[in-house]
């Protein structure tokens, strides 16, 4: 298979990266979310910046992307606050909530879209759900060196500008406030009684969790999302039962699954002789979850293969005793 | 010092000095859940150094009254202090050991990092642990003889393991006063020696320790002090005067068998 380096550069190398940051955007606050069993707000996250777009698109009347993301930024926020409000005083579980506040949002976001004639434009539902990795093209690149220089980062796509930053402040953030996010996601009573606000260290967490559900969605859409909120953290949490190494697999697990997506998305209907490429953003979220596949049967510890053998080998020990 | 207290809370209503020097004042406290009082003008001061068993029926707000002292629920009304000072300004100086149950052992943790969160409040905001912090927690294990499972994830541990681990959490703290919710419940025999003995230790180290217990049996000798709770303060004070068969059955309306008060009678007597 001929690929010309140019190709590879201004095509594949842009995806590959936004696959791989929006990944690890989503996939490190995930792993707190999945242990605080609230998974379920990446996907509630994922939907409620429809309205946000929408009215963002509506406020300012252009498709720049800036107040867009603003209005889907605040439309998290907002529906954070909702959703804490009803679990308050409604008094149900957290899940309910957020299914309550993310399908209500996502139905107003679809009734402003019809209304207002906003729908032709450039928002359709099939962009909502799979982004537009494909079409993110970092044109100037035609060698290595380009990457380096001025004119090659000039033009850099904004989305990959918007989720390295992300990707970066969520990575500080994980880093300076591990020992917070730990102590609070284990044990929220002792963490404020020892001064750590569990509450304020819970919102910060689901602030976090809308810029990165924000920065990624426009990039890769909501289904791709939603699963690296959940599947490089679930997948790692099989593989060990250190916080730390935790949070480094999820990372590796959400970059291995962005690339290997990515890849045979593009190229594997090639090498098999077909005359098509499979969606990325899809290929990739299949792609961690069959990494979650694997993990559950084959990890040593939590798999249920390693557990079926230990019992087998106690069962032999026991037999062989006197 | 007193004179600079009162300018700067004015409205102080706990009067007499001990109550103000004490490890922990409570004076009216009351706390609802909707409608329903769970705690009701509740007066308390704890002694300097001692082990203050809190016992009551099921729903008598034990441990609503811990997490209203330790400031982790509204309350309705009330005062706290804790050596004279806020609760909030106090932190440092207050341990806590929750109910078992509150926490999800599957969490990825081992025995010694759970230890080390005892030295978060020490260690402060955004500055990460580092490896002394680690082996300060390492002796706490040892203390309560967990030294051997300090590797080992929390949920691999047996439910009096478990709660060793959380007592050497509490001794991490290095607090001054303790807050205690059941401690002795599930646990074996060997973790319940370990509990009585750290519980002795600490008073021995002049510290006040507060502790829901449940079995009304063992609390006179495990305690040397009892409050008497069902919603309402019934009594309390040191064992001898307070762990009498009347407060108990009155606290627990009677329905106390003479077989679990019989242990008790000849206190009463005193």
């Amino acid at each position: 298979m001929d690929l010309p380096l140019a190709d590879f550069l201004q095509i594949d190398l842009p995806a590959l990266l936004v696959a791989v940051l929006a990944g690890l955007c989503c996939g490190l606050p995930g792993n707190f979310l999945v242990l605080r069993r609230q998974s379920l707000i990446g996907d509630a996250m994922s939907h409620v910046v429809l309205p946000g777009i929408v009215v963002g698109y509506l406020l300012s009347g252009t498709l720049d992307t800036l107040p867009m993301l603003l209005g889907a930024l605040s439309a998290a926020l907002i529906s954070a606050v909702l959703i804490e409000g009803i679990k308050r005083l409604g008094k149900i579980e957290a899940g309910a909530a957020m299914g309550v506040v993310f399908t209500s949002m996502f139905a107003l976001g679809v009734l402003i879209l019809e209304q207002t004639g906003a729908s032709g434009v450039h928002l359709d539902v099939e962009h909502a759900l799979y982004g537009n990795l494909e079409s993110t093209l970092w044109l100037g690149l035609n060698n290595w060196q380009d990457l380096v220089s001025p004119s090659g980062l000039e033009q850099m796509p904004n989305s990959l500008q918007r989720l390295l930053g992300v990707c970066l402040l969520v990575i500080l953030l994980t880093v300076a406030f591990f020992k917070e996010l730990k102590i609070s996601t284990f044990d929220p009573e002792m963490a404020s009684s020892l001064g750590f606000s569990a509450r304020l260290i819970s919102i910060g967490l689901v602030i976090i969790t809308a810029l990165s559900a924000v920065a990624a969605f426009d990039a890769v859409g909501s289904i791709l999302v939603i699963a690296m909120f959940i599947c490089p953290a679930a997948t790692a949490r099989m593989w060990t039962d250190c916080l730390s190494r935790q949070l480094w697999l999820s990372a590796f697990f959400a970059t291995l699954s962005g690339i290997t997506g990515y890849l045979v998305a593009a190229f594997g209907p090639l090498l098999l002789g077909a005359d098509f490429a499979l969606n990325a953003a899809g290929m990739i979220a299949v792609i961690a979850c069959v990494f979650q596949g694997i993990s559950m049967i084959f990890a040593p510890d939590h798999g249920k293969l390693g557990r079926v053998l230990k019992q087998r080998h106690a069962l032999k020990m026991k037999q062989n005793l006197p | 010092m007193i004179a600079k207290l009162l300018r700067l809370q004015p409205r102080h209503s706990l009067s007499t000095d001990e109550a103000r020097s004490a490890p922990l004042a409570i004076e009216g406290l009351s706390v609802a859940y909707h409608h329903k009082p769970v705690v009701w003008d509740l007066s308390f001061v704890a002694p300097a150094q001692g082990l203050v068993a809190v016992v009551g029926p099921n729903g008598a707000g034990k441990s609503t009254f811990i997490k209203a002292a330790l400031g982790l629920i509204p309350k309705l009304s009330g005062e706290i202090t804790v050596y004279g000072k806020s609760v909030a300004s106090q932190r440092h100086l207050i341990g806590y050991v929750p109910q078992r149950g509150s926490v999800d052992w599957d969490f990825p943790a081992s025995a010694l990092d759970v230890v080390t969160m005892g030295l978060y409040g020490k260690i402060g905001w955004l500055r990460p642990v580092r490896k002394a912090h680690r082996a300060t927690a390492m002796g706490y294990l040892e203390q309560v003889g967990m030294a051997d499972f300090a590797d080992r994830q929390i949920g691999q541990l047996s439910g009096g393991q478990q709660q060793r681990v959380f007592l050497a959490r509490a001794l991490a703290q290095d607090a001054a006063l303790y807050f205690m919710d059941e401690p002795f419940v599930g646990v074996d025999a060997a973790t319940e020696r370990a509990i009585v003995n750290v519980l002795k230790d600490l008073k021995d180290q002049g510290k006040t320790v507060i502790c829901v217990h449940h079995d009304l049996q063992s609390a006179p000798d495990y305690f040397d002090h009892a409050l008497i709770l069902n919603i309402r303060p019934v009594a309390s004070g040191p064992m001898a005067e307070t762990f009498t068969a009347e407060n108990l059955q009155h606290a627990y309306g009677g329905r106390l068998a003479p077989s679990e008060l019989s242990g008790l009678i000849p206190l009463a007597g005193q």
